[in-house]
């Protein structure tokens, strides 16, 4: 039996709009996957511990505020620092295209703006974590 | 060191690790439930069942604070059902449980009923396993709703929580269903809402149909604001005193104990009649006569084990 692709889909910084990371939680159930919803207001630091404690293969962020260059580095050195570098970190948001190339050179594998079909981001998932997968047997 | 010995150690990223395997891959879980003899059978399992919007979640977050503050450790188990269409899951309960994320005390796992496999039931139980192995002292299990799977997980903790609201007349309908024969303690959250002692009074009254002979069990029907903790206390004080009897403990593990040994021994007893070509024969043959109306599943069934024992 496939295990089903984990996905913590989290909504980092103050703003209290977490639509977006309801849609895209309800997308990636449709494509099969089990999503860990934690809520508005997740530092990084809570982030990273319930990816672990959930044995999480996707961390999905949704960023709206501008704060993704505050929270990106620090989530991603966190995951290394707890041995979770092999979790795959996607973002979605306001992301403004010069951010896009800073955010890749960290280890973000993917960053979604605005428009992007659902589908685009459960495939591009999907992808990647069975990529991870068969690299581990 | 191996998966097994840092669980064992109480490790929370091995705890996670063990469960995914209990939850995808049954072979190597066997392996690592061999290495957890011994150290099972210390905590105290605690299922929370009730309708969806009874404020399950809420009342588990609550409970957990309570049994932190007695100086236990705690597991939680939050279900939530799969998607019959997609397969894939929103698992939202964590939501209600944030103020535990730092606590190394308290390890919060969110599982999907999936649906396969024994799904739910197996699953569950040997996440229990799992958390009583890496030295939980108490886990709750979040239920995901009112369904048979439920039930059985509910039946067999040690002490199960039943939890309505005010007012809720489909709560109490739904309750009359079959739920009400498993609650050990029952909870009326939401005490701030009108209804709150009636709904309490419904309840006592269906128990009150039942006859309690000396020195059972009669459960108590309690109420509770789980957005503020008041009442909480209460409810662990109950269930502490319930599953404190030693025999109605044990009567329950061995419950809990023979369903697993029964659903395993039937998965297997299938499996290896589908494995070999000889005996996968047999089946093919007895359901093209079944389907074909010339035998009755009964017969079929009495032919496959005479000519397989």
């Amino acid at each position: 039996m496939a295990r089903p692709i984990r996905v913590v889909i989290a909504k980092p910084g103050l703003d209290g709009h977490d639509r977006g990371a309801k849609v895209i939680a309800r997308a990636l159930r449709d494509a099969g996957m089990e999503v860990i919803y934690t809520g508005l207001r997740q530092t990084p630091e809570q982030i990273v511990e319930v990816a672990l404690q959930e044995d999480a293969d996707v961390i999905g962020l949704s960023i709206l505020s501008g704060a993704h260059n505050h929270i990106c580095p620090r989530l991603v050195s966190l995951l290394r620092e707890k041995g979770l570098g092999d979790v795959l970190v996607v973002v979605g948001g306001i992301i403004p295209d010069a951010d896009v190339p800073q955010l890749e050179a960290l280890g973000i594998s993917g960053v979604f703006q605005p428009g992007t079909p659902m589908q685009a981001i459960s495939r591009f998932i999907e992808s990647r974590v069975q990529r991870g997968a068969s690299a581990a047997t | 060191m191996d998966l097994a010995d840092r669980v064992l150690a109480g490790d929370q990223r091995a705890i996670a690790r063990a469960i995914s395997l209990v939850e995808n891959e049954p072979d190597a879980a066997a392996g690592l439930l061999r290495h957890m003899a011994g150290r099972i059978g210390h905590a105290r399992v605690i299922g929370v069942t009730g309708a969806p919007g009874v404020g399950k979640s809420t009342l588990v977050d609550r409970l957990a604070a309570e049994y932190r503050r007695m100086g236990r450790t705690v597991g939680i188990l939050a279900i939530d059902p799969t998607s019959p269409i997609s397969g894939g899951a929103i698992l939202g309960d964590r939501v209600r449980m944030q103020r535990h994320v730092f606590d190394e005390g308290v390890y919060v796992r969110s599982m999907a009923t999936h649906g396969r496999l024994g799904g739910l039931s197996h699953a569950t139980s040997d996440a229990v396993l799992i958390l009583d192995a890496a030295g939980r002292d108490v886990v709750l299990i979040e239920t995901a709703g009112v369904g048979q799977a439920e039930v059985d997980i509910a039946r067999t903790a040690d002490a199960s929580i039943v939890v309505t609201i005010p007012d809720a007349g489909d709560g109490v309908q739904a309750m009359k269903a079959g739920i009400m024969e498993i609650g050990d303690v029952f909870v009326v959250n939401k005490l701030d809402r009108p209804g709150a002692e009636r709904a309490a009074a419904e309840i006592e009254e269906m128990l009150s149909l039942r006859e309690y002979g000396e020195g059972t069990w009669r459960p108590p029907v309690l109420k509770t604001r789980a957005a503020t903790g008041e009442g909480v206390a209460a409810v662990v004080e109950a269930v502490e005193r319930f599953a404190g009897q030693p025999a109605e403990t044990r009567e329950r593990r061995r419950t809990r104990a023979r369903t697993r040994l029964t659903d395993l021994l039937r998965q297997q007893f299938v499996e290896r009649l589908e494995h070999s070509e000889e005996t996968r024969k047999l089946l093919d043959e007895a359901v093209e006569r079944m389907a074909a109306g010339e035998i009755d599943p009964y017969a079929a069934v009495a032919e496959i084990m005479e000519r397989t024992s």
